[in-house]
């Protein structure tokens, strides 16, 4: 127990903030009140500091599947989890807070900032404790750790009507998922014996060793890759994403595209490795069932997902799409699996991928985040801010708004993965793994996805810097809340000055799931018919 | 380190405009690009042109280890001449805009400048990732000068062009990203320098090395641009700025002919043995097709962009014959086209700013106008139409005699008479010489029109605030570089082709030192040639040689020659 919990300190930070953010929510002091998203912002530093610091490293201490992972791995979170509180910062209560200034007596009761902000911290710390899981039934708690929070932060992130829509969605795709994977939770458990992961993959691995794979295991491994492709908005259980990511509010569509699909992507390599590879090494790969399942799935969301991302004028929608082929590409270093050498393992670039998607989703969000034109009344007679979504918001923002408009176009162009942007060192190792994992076809797909993707980021650049600004962009004015254009200008420049530092993070996402990589290690080239030949 | 330079000074001098006042944002940008052609001139001074690799001025650092990326920059004689030609063609844009563009200014000439840094980064990377860096780098100064400051079809235009070009080189970059994971097989290191991977990728068996000719071309035929993938560019020329212009024929379709030759052909000479036929048949319906379609242009500036399509149509059947000749050509035809082809945009946009037409029918006879104007004008298209004495001449007539001995291949020397490595031949020759003819008449049917003719102007025209009726003495101090280059070169190019042999003659090399007994042809030719660099044979055309001195002749003969 003690070892286990020598783990968890960043999650027991975090959860600590949570109950204390609870209460000061509750502070009849505004002054009190507004200090929540600080002790957020300040808990998530420390939890990050705590990952590096406190994590014990080599695996004898746990029974984790890759415990070198989590250093890495809960740092990236608190990191861009501190983006996403500045931006969620006075999301909801602005019209209460408002009246309160203008002298309505406080009242509890009214005020929902003290939740949100507590279940944003939940919802990180089950992103954490999906990392730290090593058994199926931890997997699965911290996997609904993660994603109820959401619902409901979904729900009451705006008064707009469509946010209801969207949580009540949210909610009911969300539990058909979390069954989908829980009954294959089961069946592995029925397969193998064992909620120990570690145990779980010695079985696998006795029974593939002997009279080959148990049927049901692999139907749960399969029905686990499906339900947790739930939470990585995957094809075919992207549904909702679209719909929930235009109907929340901004700031918590952020949230959604970063911390639900980092959950899902730790779990699918904690799933996938207890079938396939071992552990920080290459050689074997995943049974042909799981890898045709994960290809089908990897290709579908990166197609779907751009060709329908071309036909939105919402940005919200589009980005929406856009996430579902990104979990896409990401799938492809999935496939790959571990590897020798940053460029060789899909597993490392899934990670680094991971930490720039953050940054330049969370970026290009908090843009759209800080336009918003004149609040208006709901038939409940709540004030609902009017935020900018369709397309047409960011013409001319380049020029009317500089510092915002190039932050966008900064973080488009990085979600395209164009050179000299985080976003081209993110996608240029899922090429270079893919490839080494032999996955050619799967990485052409890949590039011409990215040239699909090509046609609608362009209009996040073209928009902003070529357009005069029409009636409805001149609508919309700069929100008050000033720390989400700051995340938006955060997110470009960390998208420009993460290119400099694109080496120790490879490094470090390297080393997080391939512990005992030392450098390059030299393959045996006799297997290769091929000789060097040295041509004049 | 003085490329380095060459990088960073205009990448300095942009963020110099976007921090100093708008009036003072067209002086920065020429001072710094003529800081960088006094930087270009030493680099010129400062190399030793005898030698062939692309190991001299180089600077390196590492940038991403773990990826294999280092910034590794040097040159060859090839590279460094684009360099020079790239930023020679630096302050004639910036001079030549002085008063095209009066709105933006800072975002024009920053742009302008960063731009230039990219192209320079392209001619002299030595490392796969780092040239893909700066070859899709260039897209977005490109596309943002195109799209803010082109004509009234810009948006699309520019649009356009962002998404071929892109598309084509993310596929470039899988076949980068394939032979790289070779080489981590053969050698277990994981590198993206260039010659380390070229020595990776010639070892590839013939069907592996037609992927990866297959992948590198979707990248550089977009780019150069080769017949069915060409129409971007009359869009993308037509509506940009003219220094847009000037850059996008001057310098980047080159860099599609040298990611050809300095990968294509390096890297999967096997494959270009294979496909060389059918890339040329590509590059002759270029060459015809796009001269037909010049014909009948009514608006100068498309007909000049199409004839772009139909020159480098020459270039890449010069590559693809793959000896001496051919490549040499083809070598002084990316320099020599940036000159020609560049002058002619500039001059089209000097008159854009007089009558804000392009279109014969709306103006002609300009020769009784402005005859300094038509008198450059007769200059430039003389040396696009390929006058003896002029730099066009030179480079398209050893592209052709290139094509035209290149093979028949029958893996015995001497079959056919005169006939040298390579898998084109005569016929070849014979189709894409219609496309001098052709060239030859839409050029001069458009000069004759547009000097010669009835004396017509647009009914609303009047004077230009700023500019008088003929050229100022900015405007011919711009033009003049230019022509002078074109002069020299066409009259004495000797010491160009002298430089250049030795690189393309490593490049030849590749190709021809193939031992292709693995796939049943017989190899008879060798790479005997290396010792005897700078010796010159002046051998006979017509002779039946043996094998190795053949080779010999051929990588020799043509220099000093006047053709």
């Amino acid at each position: 127990m003690a070892e286990t919990l020598a783990y968890l300190w960043p999650e027991v930070t975090l959860f600590l903030a949570t109950c204390v953010v609870m209460v000061v929510g509750l502070s009849p002091s505004a002054a009190v009140r507004r200090l929540c998203p600080l002790i957020c912002g300040i808990s998530l530093a420390a939890a990050g500091i705590f990952a590096i610091g406190t994590t014990p490293t080599g695996p004898e201490h746990t029974r984790s599947l890759m415990p070198s992972m989590l250093p890495y791995a809960k740092a990236i979170i608190a990191a861009v989890g501190i983006l996403l509180v500045m931006l969620l910062a006075g999301t909801v209560d602005r019209e209460e807070e408002a009246n309160i200034e203008k002298g309505r007596t406080f009242d509890p009761l009214r005020l929902n900032s003290g939740e949100f902000y507590s279940f944003f911290l939940f919802s990180l710390t089950g992103l954490m404790l999906t990392a730290s899981a090593d058994t199926l039934i931890w997997l699965f708690l911290a996997l609904e750790l993660t994603s109820l929070p959401t619902y409901v932060m979904v729900t009451i992130s705006t008064a707009r009507s469509n946010a209801r829509e969207a949580g009540v969605k949210y909610f009911f795709l969300g539990a058909l998922g979390a069954a989908i994977f829980l009954y294959g939770f089961t069946l592995i458990y029925g397969g193998t014996g064992s909620v120990h992961l570690t145990e779980i993959r010695h079985a696998i691995t006795t029974q593939m060793a002997g009279e080959g794979l148990n049927p049901i295991t692999l139907a749960g491994i399969l029905l686990a890759i499906i339900g947790i492709g739930f939470k990585i908005a995957a094809v075919p259980m992207h549904y909702y994403t679209a719909d929930v990511y235009q109907g929340a509010a901004t700031p918590v569509t952020a949230m959604l595209a970063f911390v639900p699909k980092t959950a899902g992507f730790l779990a699918l390599m904690l799933v996938c490795s207890t079938i396939g590879w071992h552990y920080g090494e290459s050689g074997a790969g995943l049974p042909d069932a799981v890898r045709l399942l994960l290809w089908v799935m990897a290709v579908m969301s990166m197609t779907l997902g751009n060709v329908l991302a071309l036909l939105q004028t919402s940005m919200k929608r589009m980005l929406a799409y856009s996430s579902i082929a990104h979990s896409g590409y990401m799938l492809v270093g999935l496939i790959a699996g571990p590897g020798d050498t940053f460029t060789q393992s899909g597993l490392s670039a899934v990670l680094f991928y991971l930490l720039s998607y953050g940054v330049m989703s969370t970026g290009a969000f908090a843009v759209i985040a800080s336009l918003e034109r004149n609040p208006q009344r709901t038939h409940t007679g709540e004030l609902a801010y009017d935020e900018a979504d369709s397309i047409e918001a960011i013409r001319g923002l380049a020029r009317t708004k500089p510092l915002l408009g190039w932050s966008l176009v900064i973080c488009a162009l990085s979600l395209l993965g164009f050179p000299l942007t985080i976003g081209f060192f993110g996608k240029l190792p899922l090429f270079t793994a893919g490839i080494s994992a032999g996955e050619i076809g799967l990485v052409v797909i890949l590039g011409l996805n990215s040239a699909i993707a090509a046609f609608y980021y362009l209009r996040l650049v073209a928009y902003p810097l070529f357009d005069e600004a029409g009636d409805e962009a001149r609508a919309f004015n700069l929100t008050p809340m000033r720390t989400r254009p700051a995340v938006g200008a955060l997110g470009a420049a960390g998208v420009v000055l993460m290119t400099v530092f694109a080496g120790p993070i490879a490094r470090l996402a390297h080393n997080a799931v391939h512990p005992d990589s030392q450098g390059h290690v030299a393959d045996d080239a006799s297997n290769n018919t091929d000789e060097p030949v040295a041509a004049k | 380190m003085v490329l380095l330079l060459l990088i960073v000074i205009p990448l300095i001098c942009a963020g110099l405009i976007v921090f100093n006042p708008r009036e003072q944002a067209k002086y920065i940008a020429a001072g710094g690009s003529l800081v960088s052609v006094v930087f270009g001139v030493v680099a010129l001074a400062a190399f030793n042109w005898s030698q062939g690799g692309m190991d001299q001025l180089t600077f390196t650092t590492p940038w991403v280890p773990a990826l294999g990326l280092n910034f590794d920059i040097g040159a060859d004689a090839v590279s460094l001449l684009l360099i020079a030609l790239t930023i020679l063609l630096g302050p004639i844009c910036v001079i030549g805009s002085f008063t095209a563009v009066v709105e933006n200014q800072k975002t024009f000439y920053a742009w302008l400048l960063i731009l230039q840094s990219a192209m320079v980064g392209v001619f002299c990377a030595r490392d796969l990732v780092l040239f893909y860096i700066c070859f899709e780098f260039t897209l977005i100064p490109m596309y943002i000068l195109i799209a803010m400051f082109g004509s009234s079809n810009r948006r699309k235009a520019s649009t356009k062009f962002f998404l071929y070009t892109f598309t084509g080189s993310v596929i470039a970059l899988a076949g980068f990203a394939y032979v790289a994971w070779q080489h981590s097989v053969f050698t277990g290191e994981w590198s993206f320098n260039m010659a380390a991977l070229g020595e990776t990728a010639r070892a590839l068996n013939a069907s592996q090395q037609a992927w990866v000719l297959l992948a590198l071309m979707a990248g550089f035929a977009v780019k150069v641009p080769l017949f069915p993938v060409h129409t971007w560019l009359p869009l993308a020329h037509t509506e940009a700025p003219t220094a847009g212009s000037v850059i996008l024929a001057g310098v980047l379709l080159k860099l599609g002919t040298y990611g050809v030759y300095k990968f294509a052909l390096p890297f999967a000479p096997a494959a270009v043995l294979d496909y060389a036929p059918f890339m040329a048949v590509l590059a002759i319906i270029g060459i015809v097709y796009a001269g037909l379609i010049c014909w009948v242009q009514t608006d100068i500036k498309k007909l000049v962009a199409y004839s772009s399509v139909s020159h480098l149509g020459f270039c890449m059947l010069g590559l693809f014959a793959v000896n001496s000749v051919g490549v040499t050509g083809s070598v002084l035809y990316m320099i020599s086209h940036g000159f020609s082809t560049g002058a002619l945009f500039l001059m089209i946009g000097m008159m854009y700013e007089r009558y804000h037409t392009r279109s014969m029918k709306e103006v002609s006879g300009l020769g009784s106008k402005m005859p300094v104007w038509s008198t450059f004008m007769v200059f430039f298209v003389m040396a696009s139409v390929g006058l003896p004495g002029l730099n066009g001449f030179v480079s398209e007539i050893m592209c052709l005699f290139g094509t035209f001995q290149s093979g028949p291949w029958t893996g015995q020397a001497g079959v056919t008479p005169g006939a040298t490595f390579g898998m084109l031949g005569p016929v070849f020759a014979a189709f894409a010489g219609t496309g001098m003819i052709v060239a030859a008449i839409y050029l001069l049917y458009m000069t004759g029109k547009i000097v010669w003719g009835p004396t017509r102007e647009p009914d609303d025209h009047h004077a230009h605030e700023v500019l008088p009726t003929d050229l100022s003495a900015r405007e011919i101090g711009v033009l003049l570089p230019l022509a002078a280059g074109c002069l020299v070169f066409g009259l004495y190019p000797a010491p160009l082709m002298k430089a250049v042999e030795a690189p393309v003659n490593d490049t030849v090399a590749y190709v021809q030192s193939l031992n292709t007994g693995d796939t049943g042809r017989v190899m008879v030719w060798t790479a005997a040639h290396e010792d005897d660099h700078g010796s010159d044979h002046n051998a006979d055309h017509g002779d039946t040689h043996t094998d190795e001195h053949a080779q010999d002749e051929h990588s020799e003969d043509h220099s000093g020659e006047g053709h």
